[in-house]
């Protein structure tokens, strides 16, 4: 995808303006811009284009007309399907003062509200507003009078929420994509809980100037995360599986332009050839542009966080709009350059085009290779569907001493053996085998507690920090110290201690 | 040595970690002709370490060992003096992430405290962010700052020894974020909305009690903040052991395998006791308009 998009997935002519400018002009909403809608709690990632239909939470509408308004604006659409700015509204929840004590009187007959389906479908026909609705429904019910205070609340906050649709555009953060990601599409970032990736940027002490390894099959979620904690500065070495690195994530983020500079990626087929010396840029894969071009095409900025319906009615858009080979131009056609291309229609110019992006591709790659042999890399992250132990015994051969390394997996027990193979290797301390547990609550007056228990989903971690392997140096020592890397001596007081210190927090 | 920098050498004035095993561990002030006692011997710091890369092996004089880290603020928060009770690093991920910290963010901060959660700050906002911290206790403030010159990351924060509740932040429209850990959040709410930019913002406060979130949420409703939400993050640790778990004798063998002797596996088992609360953290943003 990097290849093939060259200046990286933030190459869109509005996003390049954006940069140019920044301050003020940061909190307005542009053409171009990556943004988040929000309704509720539930979040969508767009790209911000004209006439461009986007479908959200059952509604379809433009986003016309959210350019140049400030990010946080809440809009609501109209029949049209346009989006209207909507000031914050006075509450109108307590006209009615009347309120029962408690439910013994109120009983379930199905009868309560005296508008029927029809009358309410017609409602919304007319085009009336959502709040109008709402307080029908209350005038219509007969129980809602006899209701205790909060339940009438909790009665008028759910009809809220279906009939008063407000769609709010926020700025895409780590946190809003991560909460997103977990929500919509958990299987793409490897379950993993937005809690457990705010641990591992903080365990892997990211940081700006950082010059970081990742591997990563979370969609690019975490390598976006690294790259908004670096801020631009420093480098980020991607390792990636198969064709090229998928960032459909990463594009969420609407990085500017600069942020690309500095982020290299490494195929992982090549690490070994790498570390022991055998690697040559002639053994690189020339093919990895189309490859990376149909993976991400796969998994489009659009329909990448849309539920199972919406996916639906996108496939037939797209079988609508598209032609089987124009698929893979559509990511492509972001970029400004190749639109061009496309337009004149030279097939010419653009073999000549994808040419030049794959030897691009290929001394970026050698670029990649020449600091990872450095070996003194800032810290490793690793977080993929791939078992953890090869990679955390490969890839920490490319790690400074006394850096923080941190690895995510799904399950514990693979851990669990990454653990045991890390230490008897050697090189690491400070080991810990990790999980948080998240827990949300309702704060209310009278009505505070917890809202969900959410444990064992977030997946587990494996942090630590390297230090200078004196394996070699060390063979006059014995066999057991060697293993844990402890003197006879000093292991025999530990012992005594174990457990009285390993149970410290 | 900084602790936003990574460097490959120790050098004099750093603050160095020094990590005995078993996750024991202190920091030590880099000085040309100091020694350290450990309970391995002498380190002696212009031959030890001084010239020395961060991560080596250190030889003391009784032939034991320890190795010599480079400082992070996680591994300050498990070494500092304590001053205060302290925020440790699994809720300080959370706030960082919540409160979008990234280089450049503009943060204010009270209490200072013991400077834990003020270190992971300046890590995450250099080199182009500034953190605003507040303390009241006069002496804790002057001794944060020193601490703050001593790790050389004083450019990247400004402390002011006052009262947040009554004198504010002492900035004003400037800040991407709000943290508050004080005994009564709610009466610096309106400060707090004052400090972030007139864009908006993101605002934390960390209390141990519900009822001080309950008024928290309460003000920061009244004070027109939206996203109100009140979390909770817990950290679970295992230790990894190999567990032998021995085969029953069932009287005989009906079978005609041996299944008598000891079954042996890897496992992570929870520690015995955790850290069941530190405290709530209740998020909000500050509404445009």
């Amino acid at each position: 995808m990097e290849g093939a998009k060259g200046e990286g997935p933030a190459g869109g002519g509005a996003m390049e303006k954006c940069v140019e400018q920044p301050g003020q002009q940061d909190h307005h909403i542009r053409d171009g811009d990556f943004v988040v809608l929000k309704r509720e709690d539930v979040f969508k990632a767009v790209q911000v284009q004209r006439r461009k239909k986007v479908t959200f939470e059952k509604q379809w509408f433009f986003l016309d007309n959210v350019i140049g308004h400030s990010y946080g604006t809440a809009f609501e659409v109209s029949n049209s399907g346009n989006l209207q700015p909507k000031k914050m509204m006075e509450e109108i929840t307590s006209e009615t003062k009347e309120a029962g004590i408690d439910n013994r009187n109120i009983v379930d007959d199905g009868k309560s509200q005296k508008l029927t389906q029809d009358d309410i479908k017609a409602l919304k026909d007319k085009g009336i507003k959502g709040e109008e609705i709402v307080q029908q429904l209350i005038e219509n019910s007969t129980t809602f009078r006899d209701k205790t205070e909060f339940a009438q609340d909790k009665y008028i906050k759910k009809k809220k929420k279906k009939y008063e649709a407000i769609i709010t555009v926020v700025k895409p953060s780590t946190r809003i994509l991560s909460i997103m990601y977990y929500a919509r599409e958990p299987g793409k970032i490897n379950y993993m809980r937005y809690d457990t990736l705010a641990q591992m940027l903080t365990l892997g002490n990211i940081h700006a100037g950082n010059k970081m390894v990742v591997m990563e099959t979370c969609a690019g979620l975490v390598l976006g995360a690294v790259m908004e904690r670096m801020g631009g500065f420093g480098s980020i070495i991607q390792m990636y599986p198969g064709g090229g690195p998928v960032r459909a994530a990463t594009t969420c983020f609407g990085f500017p332009k600069s942020f690309f500079n500095n982020l290299y990626e490494f195929p992982l087929g090549k690490v070994n050839s790498l570390l022991n010396g055998t690697f040559s840029s002639k053994a690189l894969p020339s093919e990895s542009i189309s490859v990376s071009v149909e993976e991400n095409n796969g998994i489009l900025l659009d329909d990448l966080q849309t539920s199972p319906k919406e996916k639906e009615e996108n496939i037939a858009e797209v079988i609508e709009n598209n032609h089987p080979q124009q698929e893979t131009m559509e990511i492509i056609s972001q970029e400004p350059e190749f639109k061009e291309h496309k337009e004149r229609g030279s097939k010419k110019d653009y073999i000549q085009e994808f040419q030049r992006k794959q030897e691009q591709q290929k001394k970026r790659q050698i670029e990649a290779a020449a600091l990872l042999s450095e070996r003194n890399a800032d810290g490793l992250i690793i977080a993929s569907r791939y078992h953890p132990t090869p990679l955390a015994l490969s890839l920490l051969e490319f790690v400074a001493p006394s850096r923080p390394f941190v690895i995510y997996c799904h399950y514990k027990e693979p851990l669990v053996e990454c653990y045991t193979k890390l230490r008897e290797k050697g090189g690491v301390i400070n080991l810990r085998l990790s999980e948080t547990w998240l827990r949300n609550y309702q704060v209310l007056p009278d009505r505070s507690h917890p809202k969900l228990m959410m444990s064992g989903g977030g997946g587990y971690l494996l942090s630590g920090i390297t230090v200078a392997n004196d394996k070699q140096k060390s063979e006059s020592c014995t066999l057991e110290s060697q293993k844990t890397e402890e003197p006879t001596a000093k292991k025999r007081k530990i012992q005594e201690s174990d457990s009285a210190l390993e149970d410290l927090p | 040595m900084s602790f936003v920098e990574y460097e490959e050498l120790i050098k004099e004035g750093d603050t160095a970690i020094i990590f005995l095993g078993h996750g024991s561990m202190f920091p030590v002030q880099v000085q040309r002709g100091a020694q350290t006692q450990t309970k391995y011997g002498v380190i002696r710091h212009s031959a030890h370490l001084i010239g020395q890369p961060f991560g080596s092996r250190v030889t003391c004089s009784k032939g034991g060992w320890v190795y010599v880290l480079h400082p992070t603020p996680e591994l300050w928060t498990l070494n500092l003096p304590h001053r205060t009770q302290i925020l440790y690093s699994t809720d300080i991920s959370i706030i960082t992430m919540m409160l979008e910290l990234k280089p450049g963010s503009i943060v204010c901060e009270s209490g200072t405290g013991s400077g834990s959660l003020s270190h992971a700050i300046i890590r995450t906002v250099a080199p182009t962010g500034h953190l605003h911290t507040v303390e009241f206790h006069q002496q804790r403030a002057q001794k944060a700052e020193e601490e703050f010159r001593e790790h050389r990351v004083d450019r990247w924060v400004t402390v002011r020894n006052q009262d947040v509740c009554k004198n504010g932040f002492g900035v004003s429209h400037v800040a991407d974020a709000v943290f508050l850990d004080i005994p009564s959040p709610w009466e610096a709410i309106g400060h707090a909305k004052d400090a972030l930019k007139v864009e908006g913002g993101r605002l934390c406060s960390f209390s141990p009690c519900i009822e001080q979130v309950q008024r928290t949420c309460q003000a920061l409703t009244e004070h027109g903040f939206i996203e109100v939400t009140t979390l909770e993050i817990l950290l679970r640790e295992y230790n990894v052991r190999t567990a032998n778990l021995p085969m029953p004798d069932l009287g005989g063998a009906l079978d005609p395998l041996p299944v008598l002797g000891e079954a042996q596996f890897k496992i992570g088992v929870p520690l015995k006791e955790t850290v069941g609360h530190t405290g709530y953290l209740t998020f909000a943003s500050k509404n445009l308009f």
